[in-house]
């Protein structure tokens, strides 16, 4: 009887999975959800995985690591965008997990990221592609202490509204997964928010900020009412 | 300095806070000379906005002396006497140059908490929530005004606080409540709520060339002053039988050609969804009492328009969509894109069309803050506008109304 339950519980959880990045309505998530969901409402539908686990063990792996992908229209030309991010030293005024970027020339870089537990994490990157006002991507140099790549694209829009910068992103593997973790991960939003700042920055020439305003006496707890 | 801060539902205290500091390149600070109480912020006094910190500085509708900007500001320097728009805009991007101001791309901070709940998120607002930016706002001695290179309006010498005041918030958003109605000359307009925005629509929708005005309220000194300095035709709708009867028998059996909803997520009725709202809202099972807007729907006219200035903030319920299909009636509404009519309507009132400060009823120092609030909140005392003054020194002695709290 407990073995039914388990599997019924694994149909459900996996279902959920599923159910759950469904009605969120992200594509990836949703992709992300069906890979790791199916295989759990097999398993307990059937009582057998898939495929044999260290190949699942694998999969699971490369989805911890998968990269996240997310795009913004900026109202500037994309020379000028291409620009600013190709000079590599500008990133951290936008990505937030960044203390500092120095380029090493030919193409090669040392990042230092920043974190909240005051852990230094540092790793060395090399441009591996690039295209004049169109394209970067760029990658940590193998046996770094973080696995980090991403690859940013800028188009023109379609409708005049200016550029579209599209980025895919990852951090992962080994100690650059915990670090990444520790790093608070590269999820989705927080690429979306660096892209945020870029687009604020590059429309504005200031990112939007209350840090440092005044407020009066915050509860101990920083209390936020009705939170959404 | 001195500032009202939000501590929870109702619970309204006058702190000492630091005084605020230029953050950002395009930042202005502003010494307050006057800043009032907004129906709006009555909204976050009763707990009904989310994400509400306590120690949240309030206040959304000011003016003041420029004392400090940013090194980018170049078109204002110190000593220049401003109106600051409730709303933030950067003025470049997308939005901003269409003219949607209130859509602004790049003001709000905490733009993901507002793109969870909305979708997308708007501008960013003085004092309003962090969802809205968590900006501290205007009801304190000091502000910081970011993008003071495009909000902040300069007002003329000769023009005194109490009339251009107001155009901080409740005009432009009363004219663009008017101007949403798409009037044609000689339309009759239903303004359910005499409050102050809806004061500013009934003026308003004359000035947009309406043939008859209809104010709809259940308080006498709202009505009063709907006839006496709007013009309008009052309805006490707690003696009506039915407001969409009445209002089509008023109009020949058309129903009005539009209606305004000046009343928004709080509205009080005597029917039985007015009761049932109230239940479900104070059970926190709703989060809006959308009667008012109900009603403006039932009664407008096939193929006219119903425009939404009063604030919502979640789910509808018993939101009669049928009815606004069936008639084909446009739905207007939105946060005001003030940078639209900053200027325009200030020329009005230099030329002397309009005196906002007729609206005022209270004239008090910010260290009154708690009680102004209970009591426009309550609506005692014949309160319709608060207006505070940081030095609490008022050099003006009219009021309409009020217990003469004047100091």
């Amino acid at each position: 009887m407990m073995y039914r339950v388990g599997q019924a519980a694994m149909v459900l959880s996996g279902a959920a999975l599923v159910a759950l990045a469904a009605r969120q309505g992200r594509w990836k998530t949703l992709g992300a959800a069906a890979l790791a969901g199916a295989p759990l409402v097999y398993r307990g539908a059937t009582g057998h995985w898939p495929v044999p686990q260290s190949v699942s063990q694998k999969a699971s792996d490369a989805l911890a690591g998968a990269p996240v992908e997310t795009a913004v229209t900026i109202g500037k030309p994309r020379e000028e965008l291409y620009a600013f991010w190709r000079r590599l030293e500008n990133l951290p005024r936008f990505m937030k997990s960044l203390d500092h970027v120095v380029d090493l020339g030919d193409g090669r870089s040392h990042w230092v990221g920043k974190s909240p537990l005051g852990l230094k994490v540092e790793w060395d990157a090399e441009i591996v592609d690039e295209q004049e006002g169109r394209r970067i991507a760029w990658r940590s140099l193998p046996g770094s202490q973080v696995h980090n790549a991403g690859t940013v694209w800028f188009d023109d829009s379609s409708n005049g509204r200016g550029t579209v910068v599209r980025v895919s992103m990852e951090i992962g593997g080994g100690i650059g997964q915990m670090v990444g973790k520790a790093l608070g991960g590269v999820t989705e939003q927080q690429v979306r928010e660096d892209l945020r700042r870029f687009k604020e920055l590059m429309e504005t020439g200031e990112i939007a900020t209350t840090d440092g305003q005044p407020h009066g006496n915050r509860s101990l707890l920083g209390h936020i009412h009705n939170p959404i | 300095m001195r500032a009202v801060c939000w501590n929870g539902k109702t619970d309204i205290r006058v702190e000492t806070v630091p005084d605020p500091e230029i953050l950002n390149p395009r930042d202005a600070i502003v010494k307050i000379t006057a800043t009032a109480i907004c129906g709006s912020d009555l909204h976050l006094y009763d707990g009904y906005i989310p994400t509400m910190k306590k120690g949240d500085i309030l206040g959304h509708e000011f003016m003041g002396e420029v004392v400090e900007l940013g090194r980018e500001v170049k078109n204002l320097k110190v000593g220049d006497r401003v109106v600051v728009p409730f709303t933030i805009a950067c003025g470049q991007c997308f939005f901003c140059q269409k003219g949607l101001w209130s859509a602004c791309d790049n003001s709000n901070p905490n733009a993901w908490m507002m793109e969870k709940a909305y979708g997308a998120s708007g501008s960013g607002l003085f004092g309003y929530s962090h969802m809205m930016g968590g900006y501290a706002g205007g009801q304190a001695e000091y502000a910081r005004v970011p993008f003071a290179d495009v909000g902040p309006l300069k007002v003329p010498d000769g023009l005194e606080d109490e009339k251009v005041l107001f155009l901080s918030d409740i005009f432009p958003t009363g004219y663009m409540a008017a101007e949403n109605c798409n009037l044609q000359p000689g339309d009759t307009v239903a303004v359910f709520g005499c409050g102050p925005v809806g004061q500013f629509a009934i003026q308003s929708a004359w000035m947009l060339g309406a043939g008859r005005v209809i104010a709809i309220d259940r308080f006498p000194e709202r009505l009063l002053l709907a006839e006496s300095w709007g013009r309008a035709e009052t309805v006490d709708y707690e003696e009506a039988d039915g407001i969409v009867d009445l209002l089509r028998d008023m109009t020949g059996g058309f129903g009005p050609d539009a209606c305004i909803d000046a009343v928004g997520m709080e509205a009080h009725g005597t029917t039985l969804d007015a009761y049932y709202d109230k239940a479900k809202q104070t059970v926190k099972l709703g989060t809006d009492r959308p009667h008012a807007l109900r009603q403006a729907i039932q009664a407008c006219r096939k193929g006219g328009t119903v425009s939404i200035p009063g604030v919502y903030g979640g789910l509808l319920d018993k939101f009669p969509l049928g009815a606004a299909f069936g008639k084909g009636l446009t739905l207007k509404m939105g946060q005001t894109n003030m940078h639209n009519y900053m200027k325009p309507l200030l020329d009005r009132i230099e030329k002397g069309e309009i005196d906002p400060s007729r609206l005022i009823t209270h004239r008090l120092g910010l260290d009154d803050a708690p009680w102004a609030y209970q009591t426009f909140r309550d609506k005692q005392d014949n309160c319709i506008k608060v207006v505070m003054k940081p030095d609490g020194h008022f050099h003006s002695s009219h009021s309409h109304g009020g217990n003469g709290r004047e100091h």
